[in-house]
């Protein structure tokens, strides 16, 4: 906002009074209004917001992407200084010097590493393709730079993987490949749009890492949008902070985060969980989240402590716990490999507890919330609900088990029925359990469970489309307490969720919890929430666990050589804290494995009354 | 691949037995071919026709004439018409050629028309081209194929007489027969690129393409029409057997030596061995035909190749 002239001068992208619009069923939606900002050769500018936000469409606006998209730019400019000299209206740039410009100048990266490739042709045939386009490069040149590239985004065997298709490369192996072709023509500016957010975060660490280095070495300048204020402390120079389409604040990293000044740069600041913040605390803590009302932020919630758990008896005990899955079959069906989802699992779970379920993809943590669930048969081991066997139940005792042990899914979107009514989808359970037969009764009880999740009883006539992804998960947890359950599995039930939504939720969940006595089973990946929601922690890796224990053991404490790996992979949502100086390398290994060749069990140690540690062999902790 | 392509030869051999076990069985419900013969001469005697029906072989019982039919394909010989005694192969060869000519024409005219049409619909999708050309396409779906041949040879043959109305002599003669046939399949096909294209369209690598900067060219038909046309082969492997049916229409109208002409008078003759040798020589191509998309779809997509 305090750009003097002189800085404008040398922006090598000057965004000025942008305004995009697009048409809809009822009239025209502006995306982004009247919004302003430069870009200076060589720095790293992130442009926050939550979704809906206009940032991604601002991001698609200045190489006039949204064209494909049926927006239109209403008005502004995007000037560009490729060379430091005359400056080009992208705006009003024909088609042809647009595409000039186009993955040669300007390049981009895009946030599903799985969907941003074709799928039907090789990687190097889609990474020479930009530098046949615009280098000139005749084929075998471009194949040799196509596999330096590769080399550059530290891809090991790089010969084979250029005559490889998509669909064999794991999600940041292919960010990896994307971020190589879009880096392929040495542009000047690089536009990356939430590019690590549908990664693991141990490969999102090493996928910033990445771009970190190559911008240095090339001297890029980088526009990176994201909804994660982790990574813009790590990333940024200057932050642009976008609110319903209009930038609400720009400044230089370090004071957006020490002195923010827009409502709404502090509220969503204040809703960002940040690790370490509960440090010396034994027990899991509700803070107030602060949240827009109008234009100014108001505090909702108070401070309180989870002390609900109740460690005389579990209610939930899982022992050895082992689930199996055959893929991969010869002509004859024989089965020649098995998934080793979960590997001789042991943990409890106390009246009023939260345990978390912590690992990345391929852990095992959803298949565990499955098990229990009764939606995945068992292999082997037993699992007690208070006290009783589930593996020696009755049909009608497992069926009554449904209704005692809930489920919260990931996927607010989806796990509504759009042609019922939440007011039906919430009854369902109700009625599927024969607890209330009384037409009118249960639809008292439904409204005093919309009442309970913090929404309106006549809420309940309306439809799924009508409501917000926040309102949604609500419903889905107001759905998951119909049948007064004793536990409930969240199995990523705030991951989708935009950090202000996000931060409500959890804390609406410890109210439940507190009110109701619940235990829940968090499943998640994201261990910033975890801090704040959990008594104790189970660390999962390949379908075993290799650290159990409370939370302050895990966070101030973590033993497991993983644990630490996961931790230190966690962007950290403060500018002047000193990045992390271990470098994390590697895949995820597969839990996919021929038949006959077990994996080890791991056996457990305790370290501290209660702190479960894995021993490690020697190969792992080479790994980390 | 060699495991996949046996499993296919085997389901083929089901295939055709149940084919022709089926048509083999209804055609002798439909009346006496002895009759058809003497073609209802008033001398004949009850005698006569038993002697007929003897030298025909169809005094035999129903399972040991299928039977010697079956034994028949193994060798290669499909016996003789009733009608004259000519080597049903012999009829085939000369029908086959023709009908294949007729049914690849009127695919790849479909073809040739279908898939730039849907793409221009998909890239205006809702706007007046893509309006226009789906009105046409159910336009063209309302036509019954046998009505708009009589139109064609109306205007063609009857008023402006620049093309000959019926049989197959010359590349003018496929021009009515083909464009009939294509017609319904374009209708339909282009519906079919329409929806997949803006299927494809709204993936992220073709977001991706257009911000290497490539052309809307490169980008529609290099990018995004491979991944669509899984939808239209396999569209077009189903359309294969409609397009026999059809052909049997079409063929009448244009008196086309083809199958369908052959299979139409070899019911109307009860001439079994005629009908039951043409039958199951469609039944292998439509297999054949089948199979080759089932390789088709590894060569377009990789992720199926190595499934």
């Amino acid at each position: 906002m305090s750009d003097t002239p002189n800085r404008q001068s040398e922006a090598l992208l000057s965004v000025r009074s942008l305004s995009v619009e697009f048409g809809t069923g009822q009239g025209t939606f502006k995306a982004v209004k009247d919004v302003s900002f430069d870009v200076q050769p060589g720095r790293t500018l992130a442009v926050v917001g939550e979704s809906g936000s206009g940032k991604s469409v601002t991001s698609l606006a200045i190489m006039r992407l949204t064209d494909y998209t049926g927006g239109r730019i209403t008005s502004g400019q995007v000037l560009f200084r490729p060379d430091g000299g005359e400056a080009i209206d992208l705006v009003q740039a024909s088609d042809a010097r647009l595409r000039e410009i186009r993955g040669n100048d300007i390049a981009m990266i895009f946030q599903e590493p799985m969907t941003s490739l074709n799928p039907v042709f090789t990687i190097g045939n889609q990474i020479s393709e930009t530098l046949i386009l615009h280098q000139g490069l005749k084929g075998r040149e471009a194949r040799l730079r196509a596999r330096d590239l590769l080399q550059k985004v530290r891809l090991p065997d790089a010969d084979r993987l250029l005559d490889r298709y998509p669909h064999q490369l794991s999600g940041g192996m292919r960010q990896r490949v994307m971020i190589a072709m879009a880096l392929a023509c040495n542009p000047k500016l690089l536009i990356a749009d939430e590019p690590t957010t549908a990664l693991d975060v141990t490969i999102q660490a090493q996928i910033l890492n990445i771009i970190r280095d190559l911008q240095q070495e090339m001297g890029t300048a980088v526009i990176f949008i994201t909804h994660d204020m982790g990574v813009v402390a790590e990333m940024a120079d200057d932050v642009v902070v976008m609110w319903k389409g209009e930038k609400v604040e720009q400044a230089p990293v370090r004071d957006v985060f020490a002195s923010p000044q827009h409502p709404y740069t502090k509220a969503l600041l204040s809703a960002v969980p940040r690790l370490g913040s509960l440090k010396g605390q034994p027990l899991p803590k509700r803070t107030p989240v602060m949240v827009m009302d109008g234009n100014v932020a108001k505090p909702v919630g108070d401070t309180h402590e989870q002390n609900t758990a109740d460690y005389t008896k579990p209610v939930l005990q899982v022992d050895k716990l082992t689930t199996r899955f055959d893929v991969g079959k010869t002509f004859f069906g024989r089965v020649t490999h098995r998934v080793h989802a979960v590997e001789e699992v042991s943990f409890d779970i106390y009246p009023g507890e939260t345990l978390a379920l912590v690992g990345e993809s391929g852990s095992g943590k959803s298949t565990i919330g499955r098990t229990l669930q009764q939606l995945v048969e068992p292999t082997g081991g037993t699992v007690r609900f208070d006290g009783r066997d589930m593996g020696a139940m009755s049909p009608a005792d497992r069926r009554r088990l449904r209704q005692e042990i809930q489920y919260i899914f990931q996927d607010p979107f989806a796990s509504l029925d759009p042609r019922h009514s939440v007011g039906y989808s919430i009854a369902e359970p109700i009625i599927v359990h024969g607890l209330i037969n009384d037409r009118k009764a249960r639809e008292r009880r439904v409204h005093e469970l919309l009442d309970q999740v913090g929404l309106l009883p006549q809420h309940a006539k309306r439809y799924p489309h009508e409501f917000s992804g926040g309102q949604r998960q609500r419903i889905c947890i107001a759905r998951a307490l119909a049948s007064n359950p004793k536990l409930v599995i969240a199995d990523e039930s705030v991951s989708a969720l935009d950090v202000s939504i996000q931060a409500q939720i959890v804390n609406l969940l410890m109210e439940l919890q507190e009110k109701r006595k619940l235990s829940y089973l968090f499943i998640t990946h994201d261990m910033a929430v975890v801090e704040k929601i959990s008594h104790r922690v189970a660390v999962m890796y390949l379908g075993q666990i290799v650290e159990l224990g409370s939370r302050q053991a895990i966070f101030e404490n973590p033993q497991h050589s993983y644990t630490r790996k996961l931790l230190a992979a966690v962007p950290i949502a403060d500018p002047q804290r000193e990045r992390a100086s271990v470098r994390i390398e590697g895949e995820i290994p597969s839990p996919v494995r021929p038949v006959g060749q077990e994996p080890a069990i791991h056996r457990m140690r305790e370290v501290a009354p209660g702190h479960w540690v894995a021993i490690e062999a020697d190969s792992l902790r080479g790994a980390a | 691949m060699a495991g996949f392509i046996l499993k296919r030869l085997l389901q083929a051999i089901f295939v055709v037995l149940a084919v022709t076990l089926i048509v083999s069985f209804a055609i002798r419900l439909t009346g006496d071919p002895a009759v058809m013969l003497v073609g209802g001469a008033g001398s004949v005697t009850e005698q006569d026709l038993q002697n007929i029906r003897q030298s025909l072989g169809l005094e035999r019982p129903f399972f040991v004439q299928y039977l010697s039919f079956l034994e028949g394909i193994l060798t290669g010989d499909f016996g003789k018409s009733f009608m004259g005694g000519t080597p049903v192969s012999m009829l085939i060869a000369r029908a086959l050629p023709a009908t294949l000519l007729l049914a690849f024409a009127s695919l790849i005219v479909s073809i040739i028309l279908s898939v730039p049409l849907g793409i221009y619909a998909a890239v205006h999708r809702g706007r007046w081209p893509d309006q226009m050309i789906r009105i046409l396409s159910l336009v063209g779906l309302s036509f019954p194929n046998f009505w708009l041949a009589i139109m064609l040879v109306l205007l063609f043959s009857i008023v402006l007489g620049i093309l000959p109305p019926s049989g197959m002599e010359g590349p003018e003669s496929f021009v009515m027969p083909a464009l009939t046939m294509a017609t319904i399949l374009t209708a339909t096909n282009v519906r079919l690129v329409r929806t997949s294209m803006l299927e494809t369209l709204s993936q992220q690598y073709i977001m991706v393409a257009r911000s290497k900067g490539l052309r809307d060219r490169v980008v529609l038909y290099k990018h995004a029409l491979r991944n669509s046309a899984i939808p239209l082969v396999t569209y077009i492997g189903l359309q294969f057997g409609g397009l026999i049916g059809g052909i049997v229409i079409v063929e009448r109208v244009f008196n086309w030596p083809g199958m369908g002409t052959l299979a139409f008078d070899a019911i109307s003759n009860r001439d079994y061995p005629v009908l039951q040798g043409t039958i199951t020589v469609l039944a292998l191509f439509i297999i054949l035909i089948n199979l080759l998309i089932d390789i088709a779809y590894g060569l377009i997509d990789p992720r199926i190749r190595t499934e």
